[in-house]
């Protein structure tokens, strides 16, 4: 059945996506404002996203952000990984209860309480504030996340897959990496992107734990929009809304191709 | 059991114990102890090295003390009702600008719904800040709005909406949208369009089709986007701190200055087990409704 916008459905759309966009579309525009003055267009430059690059500070912070965000999405992949794997193919042990409570619990913790509770436990054990506290912290709100990613998909994934490659004579780590794997790979990779967005994207849990040598991006641009509107912030948003854009198409279009690619490929298995 | 399986479970358990549930225990430890001026700031530390003795003068240390100052000072009350109120009106504004969306979108032509989708999905991979921090440009005294406003001749005098709770609203909205569309989205998007023709076919308008069947079969889909939307905005410190004003109340922002400003440990950990008792029950419905649901698509 072919369907048609109607009238009502496409001013509901126009409507709902402008007020989405036109935000960020401002502020993408007046990144390339030769003014100072924010609101007022003096002509198009792009002198901001030189100061940018001369920022010692802001580059200091992008480092430190980029590295928080590499290290925790790679341990909560891991680890989100194996606890989706005990929940799902983990069966009856004692405390089942208790484990999924802690993994649901910090998706919907606030997270001013999840940084105040880590930050308290790294003063307790004594254990000082900077880049290592900061990825702890990041590693255990993220892996929740991931484990819902992934669990989500090993729920749809068929067993008999798993039990007919260790019939086979696989060990269960071969019969993990050579099915298993293959089959929630779309799932662990993407529950590797949402860990590091959410890195990068944090402010408050980061403020809480990090010390005064590792302040990440978050940190620097709160400090900096609590002034006001500055042109330089603009044009580090306008940085950020490129990569995070040109990062989530090509993902889609590339799991795209994949999807396109698997069902050509089962459709020639069955003819044969 | 073997030992590859119990490492597998060891691992991510031990983890979540020490680095969640533990940190946890020390926010309910704090809460019950007394401020002091030492470091850290509060009394009684736990020492074990006195034994059982140790042990017993920690456990008398403990009293409501800080619970007991909440219920006195107004402060508290104010910040936990207009934190309620704020998230409740800005989960009902929410819902209202997300389901004509969410609508549009499950009945767009099927070879714009992958578009769509990733239009709506794309927000929330962008920076959160970022996203509340372009309003700020948007919305102050010589802001984009009050220009163009003031451009149609709507108004004389630019408005105030930056640094109000209007803003925080504002804010709220804008960032949470996402979340709402999307379960309605997906509830709409199941609906059987036969049940719709069958109501016409009994004499519906197509108002009261809406009404009668669509809305009702969505009710899963806005009840989980109503919870997504204000269980996170409760608990919400971006917003009010960058939108809102110094009148704007949120216990988000309340406990983050007992902490960083007042260093008034004992207090901060306190209204963070308030606030966790608080939201204890809009997640528990929540949950309630995830299960039904599942369990009705069997």
């Amino acid at each position: 059945m072919t369907r048609r916008f109607s009238w009502f459905n496409a001013t509901s759309l126009t409507l709902g996506f402008t007020f989405l966009y036109l935000p960020m579309l401002i502020l993408i525009i007046y990144s390339f404002n030769a003014s100072k003055l924010v609101t007022v267009w003096a002509g198009f430059s792009t002198k901001w996203y030189g100061e940018l690059l001369h920022n010692e500070a802001f580059l200091d912070a992008a480092w430190v952000t980029l590295k928080v965000a590499v290290l925790s999405s790679t341990f909560a992949t891991v680890l989100g990984t194996m606890a989706a794997y005990v929940m799902v193919r983990g069966g009856r042990f004692r405390g089942r209860t208790l484990f999924s409570g802690m993994i649901y619990a910090p998706l919907v913790m606030p997270e001013v309480i999840t940084g105040l509770s880590l930050l308290l436990l790294f003063i307790a054990i004594g254990l000082d504030r900077g880049v290592v506290t900061i990825v702890l912290a990041h590693t255990t709100f993220s892996m929740c996340y991931v484990s819902v990613v992934v669990s989500s998909r090993l729920v749809t994934f068929d067993r008999s897959l798993e039990e007919a490659a260790l019939d086979l004579g696989c060990s269960p780590f071969d019969a993990f990496k050579s099915v298993t794997l293959p089959i929630i790979a779309p799932a662990v990779i993407s529950g590797w992107l949402l860990a590091f967005t959410l890195s990068l994207d944090d402010l408050v849990i980061a403020s809480f734990t990090s010390g005064p040598s590792s302040t990440t991006l978050p940190i620097k641009i709160f400090s900096a929009v609590r002034l006001g509107v500055s042109p330089e912030i603009n044009a580090l948003s306008t940085i950020m809304i490129a990569i995070v854009a040109i990062g989530v198409i090509t993902a889609s279009l590339v799991s795209k191709q994949a999807i396109a690619r698997r069902q050509n490929e089962e459709q020639k298995a069955l003819k044969q | 059991m073997n030992v590859r399986r119990l490492f597998l479970i060891f691992v991510p358990y031990l983890w979540l114990l020490a680095l969640f549930l533990v940190p946890f225990l020390i926010v309910l430890k704090i809460a019950l102890s007394d401020g002091a001026l030492a470091i850290p700031p509060y009394i009684p530390t736990l020492d074990f090295s006195n034994g059982w003795e140790g042990i017993k003068t920690f456990f008398a240390g403990l009293d409501m003390e800080n619970f007991i100052f909440l219920t006195e000072d107004e402060l508290y009350w104010r910040a936990y009702l207009s934190s309620l109120q704020i998230a409740a009106i800005s989960t009902a504004i929410t819902l209202l600008v997300g389901y004509p969306i969410a609508y549009g979108m499950a009945k767009a032509p099927d070879e714009w719904r992958p578009t769509l989708m990733m239009l709506v999905i794309l927000p929330f991979w962008t920076s959160f800040l970022i996203r509340v921090y372009s309003w700020m440009g948007i919305l102050s005294q010589e802001g984009f709005l009050n220009q163009f406003l003031l451009w149609t001749g709507i108004i004389n005098d630019p408005l105030t909406i930056l640094n109000t709770n209007t803003a925080v609203y504002i804010g709220i909205v804008y960032t949470y949208l996402p979340f709402m569309i999307l379960p309605i989205y997906a509830a709409i998007e199941k609906l059987d369009e036969s049940l719709l023709e069958a109501a016409e076919d009994l004499g519906c308008s197509r108002m009261q089709a809406f009404w009668l069947v669509t809305i009702p079969l969505s009710k899963s889909g806005i009840i989980a986007g109503c919870f997504l939307v204000f269980i996170p905005a409760l608990g919400e410190f971006v917003i009010p701190s960058v939108l809102g004003g110094s009148k704007t109340l949120m216990i988000g922002k309340v406990l983050w200055e007992e902490f960083f400003s007042n260093r008034d440990w004992p207090v901060a950990s306190a209204v963070a087990v308030i606030l966790l008792l608080i939201l204890v029950i809009p997640i528990i419905l929540f949950q309630r409704n995830e299960q039904k649901q599942r369990e009705s698509e069997g």
